[in-house]
């Protein structure tokens, strides 16, 4: 009898094409905006998550100035020097890794080429903390360092501008109006949230302070917390720490902040994760809409073939085949729809995840619950149809006009 | 074909109305459609049903095709009781005893001929191989070889009764209910149909009952039964064209 039921519902949505098309158009769209929202959803917060990693495992960083908003400081706080960092190393003992750097922006020249980028001055445990790989050459050494030789690693975006495919190592580039050596060239890190990592020079603290920027200043401070310490209690250490070597009284604020970027990119993918369901729950709506269109046209379908419907019942068709038939071409034709938004779906999907620079991924959870859902939604839409249908009078059916 | 041609031969008729009264509506606006009907039809009769409108005619079709029960009185098919089946029983009596031809064919749109005929089969459940013989062996003894594949549209009015007559006839029915299968057609056409019912009922020994309200095509029945005001008026055997 199921067999038979699809058979008929099957050669009803055949016979009119053009409106089983129309029928499913609002499923189409449901099911795959609900696909793309989560997909792309998904997609960002990978996004994230992936920067989370590239950031290092338990780093703070320490910066002059309040973070933006309201109430932002008149005056510029004043940057740090390279004691505070030494002092941080030595004083707290949760401490891993103090890593201090000093940057401006800058133009760099290679032969005809050249590229506005950020120059960034600081120790070798740069590197580390930050954990960044070598493609080629090497990180400058200590001795480097202390004698603040011209030497710099690059990024990929700023090798890719200068070089374009060739090997930079052991290239000579022009740094405002000085000549330094390229040693190493870094692994690209990507990430399409806030300002590209590998578009980066990256030089001994020394050298920048002294032929960049002209003064001594720290602009910023990475610490690297001891695995197992606890990153609260160290950013409450290096915050009284630097109250008091930055002389500021108990009733001032600070004018320095200490941030955990891994808490805040994870509110940031919470975030993320909190809209995604927004947009989905607005998608779902739009596939409610859909199978109300569905419950429509199986109405008028119902209306429309009455006389058929009459003729069924005449020769021998049981109330529950009509009911079966019309259940089945309202299921049929919803999930149907919801196949074809699933195609949709995810290539549309492919394209805008390229389009805002997220990673495409593919949710087969998601999409297979997309799916029973529209088939869900023609059991639910097509029922009362279908029980109008089963419930005609043959007699009355078959006087229809 | 299953042999029992000679009509009013079989001690059992065919089915039996006795006393049967169909009331329509209630109370003040309750109308009378039938009032008292005794009627029997044996097995290989064909019988036509004649009377003006409001005589009951149609009513009375619809209670012999189990579409509809007796308000009072009994209806015997095959001696059972129709009056006391549920909606259920007298569907499958339908699926598996009865054939229905229309007098607007009531063909399904935009299908071929072939699976509009092979419909009842598959109520029936019988696998597709054996649906397509029947459908084609039914078509081909209405004279429709080699128009399976075409949609009702593309079908005259003549043929596409055919089709609907083939539909009633492909599972072999004990009776085949007409309900004024000639109303939409010219006289050439109604004749044709006319002469294929009384072959089918001649030859295959299919029960026919058919309503008609012209006097020409009653004339190919072995009996006429004349209705009026939910009477029967008159009931006699016919010499017809046979």
């Amino acid at each position: 009898m199921l067999w038979n039921s699809l058979l008929l519902a099957v050669r009803a949505i055949r016979r009119n094409v053009l409106r089983s098309c129309l029928t499913i158009l609002g499923i189409v769209i449901g099911v795959s905006a609900v696909i793309v929202m989560m997909t792309l959803g998904d997609g960002a917060t990978q996004s994230i998550k992936d920067q989370i990693s590239s950031l290092g495992s338990n780093t703070l960083h320490v910066r002059p100035g309040q973070r933006m908003g309201p109430g932002r400081e008149t005056t510029r706080p004043p940057n740090f020097k390279l004691q505070d960092a030494e002092a941080m190393a030595s004083q707290i003992a949760s401490v891993a890794a103090v890593v201090p750097a000093a940057g401006s922006t800058a133009t760099v020249v290679y032969q005809a080429e050249n590229w506005s980028t950020s120059v960034t001055g600081t120790t070798s445990a740069y590197f580390t903390v930050g954990s960044w790989r070598l493609v080629a050459g090497r990180f400058f050494n200590d001795a480097e360092e202390r004698a603040g030789k011209a030497v710099c690693v690059i990024g990929q975006t700023v090798r890719k501008e200068l070089f374009g495919t060739r090997n930079p190592v052991g290239e000579e580039i022009r740094v405002k109006r000085f000549g330094c050596e390229v040693i190493g060239l870094l692994r690209a890190k990507g990430g399409s949230l806030g300002p590209d990592p590998d578009d980066a020079v990256i030089m001994p603290l020394r050298t920048v302070q002294r032929r960049v920027t002209g003064n001594d200043d720290v602009t910023g401070i990475q610490v690297a917390v001891r695995d197992g310490a606890s990153t609260a209690k160290t950013v409450e250490s290096i915050t009284a720490l630097m109250r008091e070597r930055r002389k500021i009284g108990d009733t001032e604020n600070d004018n320095f902040s200490v941030f955990d970027t891994k808490q805040i990119a994870e509110t940031l993918s919470g975030t993320i994760g909190v809209m995604t369901m927004l947009l989905s729950a607005v998608a779902a709506i739009s596939l409610l809409v859909g199978g109300i269109g569905i419950m429509n046209i199986m109405l008028v379908s119902v209306t429309e073939r009455t006389r058929e419907i009459g003729v069924r019942l005449a020769i021998g068709a049981l109330e529950q085949e009509v009911l079966l038939q019309f259940l089945i071409e309202a299921v049929a034709l919803a999930s149907f729809g919801g196949l074809v938004g699933l195609v949709v779906a995810n290539i549309v999907s492919v394209a805008a995840a390229k389009a805002i620079q997220v990673p495409f991924m593919f949710n087969l959870q998601v999409n297979i619950l997309s799916f029973c859902f529209s088939a869900l939604i023609g059991v639910v839409f097509g029922y009362f149809p279908a029980r109008r249908a089963a419930q005609l009078d043959p007699i009355d059916a078959l006087r229809y006009e | 074909m299953n042999g029992s041609t000679a009509p009013g031969v079989s001690a059992q008729p065919l089915l039996e109305l006795r006393g049967v009264t169909k009331v329509y509506g209630q109370g003040q606006a309750a109308f009378p459609a039938l009032r008292g009907i005794d009627l029997a039809i044996q097995g290989g009769e064909m019988v036509a049903v004649m009377g003006p409108s409001g005589s009951g005619k149609s009513t009375v079709m619809n209670i012999l095709g189990c579409l509809d029960v007796p308000t009072e009185g009994s209806y015997t098919f095959r001696a059972a009781h129709v009056e006391t089946m549920s909606r259920r029983q007298r569907a499958l009596l339908r699926r598996h005893y009865l054939g229905f031809v229309f007098q607007g064919f009531n063909l399904l749109a935009r299908t071929s001929a072939l699976e509009n005929v092979e419909l009842p089969l598959l109520y029936r459940g019988e696998p597709l191989r054996r649906r397509r013989e029947a459908a084609a062996a039914a078509l081909a003894s209405v004279g429709l070889t080699g128009w399976e594949t075409h949609a009702p549209s593309e079908l005259s009015g003549g043929q596409q009764q055919r089709v609907a007559i083939a539909r009633a006839i492909v599972t072999n029915p004990a009776l085949l209910l007409a309900d004024e299968p000639t109303g939409n057609l010219d006289t050439q056409r109604s004749r044709e149909i006319m002469d294929l019912l009384a072959a089918l009922n001649r030859d295959r020994g299919i029960t026919v009952l058919l309503v008609t309200h012209e006097q020409e095509m009653a004339r190919y029945a072995t009996r006429v039964v004349h209705f009026v005001d939910g009477l029967v008026e008159s009931d006699h055997q016919n010499g017809g064209p046979h």
